[in-house]
């Protein structure tokens, strides 16, 4: 498989992440598993990178990795010029579903990471993502009264309540019924639009992949690396209906290996 | 999950009812039919247990063991769960101390009388001592379970927002490990139940435990033995009810499958 | 760092028993043994021959009241617990007396059955008796119902339903169940034995204090019953672990 740099030349001085040779070996009962390797991408400020790839390819461990959960075997990935060497709240991860806790309320779980702002910039703070998030009427209600899409929300509102730079969201809307996954698509890109942030986004579904992305990174099968990188030069609102939307899907599925025609 | 209709409201209290009457008149005509000079009719346990209310040294007596609970409940509770959480987060502090709990765990807390009464004397201190023991036990097994039970997705979103170790422990994996631990202490509450009456028959000389010892060593007083053994049955239930309770506060009913 | 981590447990056990001794060296006129003259103490017993026999003793009680109690509690219990009415009707009694110590029964049993082996296993039976109940009504409310309605899809009669369906369901939390309160009798035994008879390890700790002082057998005694408790509980473990009772971990 050919590296693929993932740049975009000329766009921005200096990339907001950085992964340079980027490598996880796993370690199972002496034997040595490697899941990523040499994966080389740079994400600028405000972008929504897809990452794409079959099922255990390894999509979750480099999202992992980048968001500080793992550290890489080789190779390294920086932040605003910064290496990555933990967690930190400037990089808030959206789990797939459960992620949210379920002994505090919709207020609670919004307000989490905000325990070192006074009361008076709290109480605000939190209404507002409240709205953003269309919960309104839900403050004081805990995770079971909500629905799973519900959840993924709340969870989305306590990521963005910190003010991260970078969301990374591994295949949040994967529990949810085809439906809500339509629904929530459209809210994401809505929120994204309105507080740009830089978005690391991990699917397995083509079609999310490109009706949210600017950029779809193609990873391979494991160990992983980048196979490709296609570039969704549509503006949004995007037509899913118009041919270059389904020249870019085609374009993505023969990059996965998939046909067209079942 | 029954293969008969299901059961309407009413019959709640009916079965229980006709279940408690069937009971008392097999025990009335027991009594009876063997003519036993000895074995109290429920009557005479009704009288005895007037009786023992109009006495006073009732209420005294379900004071002293209620209040040897509290506290012997309590100590085991502000010990056991930071303890067990602490066990619960270190693998290595569990690895290396879950064989002695293990080896003390099943030394009956009442086989522990000899040596508690070298130490603290004949008394309530001993008897405290014993519910602490016997409370500890369950407290920390289920906090070590609780905290290993917690999904790391917990814990990672955790570290994500920036909490230290402590605030980690304390904010994360306390609450999520709550469920369990309120199951744990609930056992615990019942096991000092159990303890404090079988303290009080050998090691002190007041409480519900001693009444019904006394009541038999003094006069054969076997109506009183069974209204004590009544309302140690009673009490040690609303105890558990009780606590049932709490296991249905919002902020921790998530963790409780059945609850609706 | 595995040889270590194995060593850990050990090394704790040792360094507190070395503080036990210190501690118990300092202070001459004191009555409480230290662990070299609590081995002494179990040596002792293993001499005469009575080490042996208070375990048995011990041992029988156990395992006539526990199986005596199981196999009345455990049919009853899985029966309360399918019949939703047979359990509206006699849960309230036995919340009621399942919180009566079974020491508290000691009177009764005493005027019942005297003193002897009888009135001991009939405390263990009650110890035993209310919560293998309570586990076997509990373990039929946790078949999950998919199991239930796949059943009578499939057209079980009553008896193959029962064979096929409930019993393999129930088997992995009456395991359970039955170790908690193996343990239970384990701790009634000691306690029953210490009050009205006299054989056993029980008795062996009032006997050694009430008749000499004789400290160094009563905490002998304690660590026995400490070390065969668990070897009980050891043993039903593995019991857990055969791998036809094992579904329940692997399910969901």
């Amino acid at each position: 498989m050919p590296q693929t740099e993932a740049t975009v030349p000329g766009t921005k001085n200096a990339p907001k992440l950085r992964a340079e040779h980027l490598g996880v070996v796993y370690d199972r009962d002496g034997e040595s598993l490697p899941v990523l390797e040499d994966i080389n991408l740079d994400v600028d400020d405000g972008e929504f990178v897809c990452l794409v790839g079959p099922s255990g390819c390894g999509k979750s461990t480099l999202l992992n990795a980048m968001a500080g959960f793992l550290s890489p075997t080789s190779g390294s990935v920086s932040i605003d010029g910064e290496m990555v060497t933990g967690p930190d709240p400037r990089r808030i991860l959206v789990f797939q579903e459960r992620g949210v806790f379920p002994w505090l309320t919709v207020e609670g779980n919004i307000g989490f990471g905000l325990s070192n702002l006074s009361r008076a910039e709290r109480t605000p703070r939190i209404a507002h993502y409240v709205k953003t998030v269309r919960l309104e009427g839900f403050e004081n209600s805990y995770p079971s009264d909500l629905s799973g899409g519900m959840k993924q929300r709340l969870q989305v509102a306590r990521a963005l309540a910190v003010n991260p730079d970078i969301l990374f969201l591994d295949e949040p809307f994967g529990a949810l019924d085809s439906i809500t996954r339509v629904i929530m698509r459209g809210e994401l890109l809505r929120i994204w639009q309105t507080e740009r942030r830089t978005i690391l986004f991990v699917t397995h579904d083509i079609d999310e992949a490109v009706q949210l992305a600017d950029r779809v990174v193609v990873l391979s099968s494991r160990p992983a690396q980048i196979k490709d990188v296609l570039t969704i030069d549509m503006a949004h609102p995007r037509n899913i209906s118009s041919s270059h939307y389904l020249e870019l899907r085609d374009e993505l599925l023969k990059q996965i290996g998939l046909a067209y025609e079942i | 999950m029954n293969s008969l209709a299901q059961p309407r409201a009413w019959e709640r209290f009916f079965w229980p009812v006709v279940a408690a009457a069937l009971l008392l008149a097999f025990w009335h005509y027991s009594v009876v039919w063997t003519a036993t000079k000895v074995f109290p009719s429920p009557l005479s346990v009704e009288k005895g247990i007037a009786e023992l209310a109009a006495k006073h040294v009732l209420w005294a007596d379900i004071g002293d063991s209620l209040r040897r609970v509290a506290i012997g409940f309590g100590l085991a509770v502000v010990i056991g769960i930071p303890l067990g959480l602490w066990f619960g987060w270190n693998p290595g502090a569990n690895q290396t101390v879950n064989p002695v709990i293990q080896l003390l765990r099943p030394i009956s807390p009442i086989a522990w009388i000899p040596v508690a009464i070298i130490f603290f004397g004949v008394g309530d201190h001993a008897a405290i001592f014993l519910i602490f023991l016997g409370s500890l036990f369950p407290i920390l097994v289920a906090c070590v379970s609780g905290v290993s039970s917690v999904p790391p997705i917990f814990r990672d979103a955790g570290r994500n927002f920036g909490l230290s170790t402590p605030q980690l422990l304390a904010r994360v994996v306390f609450p999520a490990a709550l469920p369990q631990i309120l199951i744990g202490a609930r056992i615990a509450l019942g096991i000092a139940w159990l303890v404090v009456v079988a303290a009080e028959m050998i090691a002190v000389d007041s409480g519900l435990g001693y009444l019904v010892i006394d009541s038999r060593n003094s006069g054969k007083r076997y109506d009183l033995v069974v209204a004590a053994m009544l309302i140690i049955g009673i009490i040690g239930l609303v105890l558990d009810l009780g606590f049932r309770r709490l296991e249905r506060v919002k902020s921790v009913r998530w963790g409780f499958r059945n609850a609706s | 760092m595995k040889l270590f981590e194995r060593l850990r447990p050990v090394l704790l056990v040792a360094t507190l028993l070395a503080i036990w001794e210190v501690a118990i060296d300092l202070h001459p006129g004191i009555i409480l043994p230290g662990p070299i003259a609590v081995a002494g103490g179990i040596l002792d017993l293993l001499r005469h021959g009575l080490l042996l026999k208070y375990v048995v003793a011990s041992l029988f009680r156990v395992t006539w009241g526990f199986a005596l109690a199981a196999l009345l509690a455990i049919p009853l219990g899985l029966a309360l617990g399918w019949y939703r009415r047979g359990e509206m009707a006699f849960n309230p009694l036995v919340q009621i007396f399942r919180p009566i110590s079974p020491l508290a029964w000691i009177p009764i049993s005493i005027l019942w059955f005297g003193v002897g082996d009888l009135a001991a296993i009939f405390l263990i039976f009650v110890g035993c008796f209310f919560p293998l109940l309570l586990t076997a009504m509990n373990a039929v409310h946790n078949i999950p119902a998919v199991y239930i309605n796949a059943g009578r899809n499939f057209g079980l009669s009553p008896s193959a339903f029962v064979r096929r369906i409930l019993y393999p369901a129930v088997i992995p939390q009456l395991l359970v169940g039955l170790r908690v309160t193996l343990g239970v009798a384990w701790l009634v035994v000691v306690a029953a034995e210490m009050i009205s008879v006299n054989s056993g390890l029980g008795f062996l700790i009032v006997d050694a204090r009430n008749a000499g002082n004789r400290y160094d057998l009563v905490v002998a005694g304690m660590v026995i019953i400490g070390f065969i408790g668990l070897l009980l509980d050891l043993g039903m473990r593995s019991l857990e672990q055969i791998k036809s009772f094992r579904w329940i971990n692997s399910e969901g």
